[in-house]
């Protein structure tokens, strides 16, 4: 074997060796990716993902106090068309029934753990102080739109109904079935719930306007609620009562709201 | 990982899209999607006006044999079915333990002057700044003791990552998060908007995939078991045929 032939067969083993270790580092490439799908599927390993929630929230709570505001903004940023998201419209009959009469003979309860439990039509409502904010609404499928909502601060609503102290979450019922109505009749209505940080907060609202016109079905009428600092999910259309509980644990699957039980965080602040 | 998790978590199925701005009321500048052809659906990637088909990889691709519609293929994505929950838990997770591991290594390159002792080029490495650049373009690279140092090219990737790239994925991705754009109303406007903000973040992490891609390239160019050992150990041969000398 001559001199040239012995460097030829370095280079090629060398090349060799680089497919080789490029193939290697492919195929580990590969094998990480179906092992993180197949922990995906393993509740252990994803109890140490979730822990990441509460750490956020902790930190969000530390950072951005109880009191911290959302940026509003001016009237030239508001989205010509405010996007739906979700039900566009309530298939339900009792829902049907009360948009029929123009939603006179709609009744916001307010009940659960208060000393006073309590019903609201829609005129009482309105006819309490407001708020008006021009907000951007964030989409956990990533995007924002900015509108302006006119409503009465829930703070109002459940002063006047005087949570009891053991009360820790608002939960917030609503009219719309998620799912296909099933044999077994399972109630998929949607919910959601939040704590007392953001029901006291100012820009927590149940809105009645849009853009200075009544609110479109689609965006929630007669009655969503904004809890402007959380994604778009937290924000409840279509409500039909306020219930104040201790513990979320016995309310559908548990997790405090429609898409909670899917799988998304209850802290939805980012 | 974070990165992963974060081509999933933009969930492109349902809105596929990149804007600049505060919102989303108008066209984006990035679009990955599927649409219908009388061929066939084919996958089509819009980036400012221009088009292109990407059936396979952007916007059309398979999962288990079976076309999915999906921005990014299902390789690329942590998980790889189109699950939003669960993408969100795998980011957010592994966001904490990149920007941990990121402060530590920033302190730690302050306090033992490897930042200025290794990173920061000197005036006449800045110099020779247009050698290098030839000299990468044909593949000639370092021999004997220059081998041993950063090249200057080096030392600007590696600066551009550590000063542009990795605190803007972090800021742009805190910016995101509408409890932290409350710390103090209207900061997100510095970045131009929460959606300039998203727009910066993919920005950034594409970014730094493509220095992580280059960077591995280079080290299988370079000799992988030589810069492996040297990373660790701080042991590096500078040549085959001579015995191995000083750590560095």
């Amino acid at each position: 074997m001559n001199a040239i032939e012995t460097l030829r067969l370095m280079k090629k083993s060398q090349r060799d060796r680089r497919r080789l270790l490029l193939g290697t580092v492919a195929a580990a490439g590969a094998a990480l990716l179906s092992g993180c799908d197949r922990l995906s599927g393993h509740d252990a390993f994803v109890d140490v993902l979730k822990s990441a929630e509460q750490l956020n929230r902790a930190v969000h709570k530390i950072v951005a106090p109880r009191t911290a505001m959302a940026q509003e903004f001016a009237r030239k940023h508001i989205a010509p068309v405010f996007r739906s998201n979700g039900t566009l419209s309530p298939r339900d009959a009792d829902y049907q029934t009360l948009r029929q009469g123009a939603f006179a003979d709609y009744r916001l309860a307010v009940r659960g753990l208060v000393a006073q439990p309590l019903e609201f039509t829609l005129d009482q409502l309105c006819a309490m102080p407001a708020r008006t904010q021009i907000t951007r609404h964030d989409c956990v499928e990533g995007w924002s739109c900015i509108g302006q909502w006119k409503g009465v601060p829930l703070n109002q609503v459940l002063g006047q109904a005087q949570p009891l102290p053991e009360a820790r979450f608002v939960v917030f019922r609503c009219f719309d079935s998620m799912d296909d109505p099933s044999p077994a009749a399972a109630d998929s209505r949607y919910y959601e719930s939040i704590d007392f940080d953001d029901a006291h907060h100012p820009q927590t609202i149940l809105a009645y306007e849009l853009n200075d016109q009544p609110l479109p079905m689609s965006n929630g009428a007669p009655l969503p609620c904004r809890v402007e600092r959380q994604l778009g999910y937290k924000q409840a259309k279509y409500i039909s009562a306020i219930e104040l509980v201790a513990i979320l644990d016995d309310i559908r699957g548990g997790k405090g709201g429609y898409w909670e039980d899917e799988g998304y965080e209850w802290y939805a602040g980012i | 990982m974070a990165c992963l998790g974060g081509l999933e978590s933009r969930r492109w199925t349902d809105h596929p899209a990149l804007y600049w701005g505060h919102d989303s009321h108008f066209a984006p500048w990035l679009a990955i999607k599927a649409r219908d052809t009388p061929e066939g659906p084919v996958g089509v990637t819009t980036l400012v006006g221009r088009e292109w088909q990407t059936t396979g990889v952007l916007g059309l691709s398979k999962v288990d044999g079976v076309v999915q519609s999906r921005a990014f293929p299902s390789w690329a994505t942590v998980p790889g079915p189109q699950w939003l929950s669960m993408a969100r838990h795998w980011h957010f997770f592994f966001a904490w333990v990149f920007v941990i591991n990121g402060l530590a290594y920033l302190l730690h390159s302050l306090f033992s002057r490897h930042l200025a002792r290794d990173l920061l080029p000197t005036r006449a490495e800045l110099r020779g700044i247009g050698r290098s650049i030839l000299d990468h373009l044909k593949f000639k690279h370092p021999t004997g003791e220059a081998a041993k140092r950063h090249n200057v090219l080096q030392n600007l990737a590696y600066l551009i990552v550590i000063f542009v790239l990795l605190p803007l994925v972090v800021v742009a991705g805190l910016a995101m998060s509408p409890r932290l754009d409350a710390v103090y109303a209207g900061w997100v406007d510095l970045l131009d908007g929460r959606q300039s903000a998203r727009s910066l973040h993919f920005i950034a992490a594409t970014g730094l995939l493509l220095f992580t891609l280059i960077h591995l390239f280079e080290v299988v160019v370079a000799g992988v078991w030589n810069e492996v050992r040297s990373v660790v150990t701080g042991w590096y041969t500078v040549s085959a045929d001579k015995p191995a000398k000083e750590t560095r």
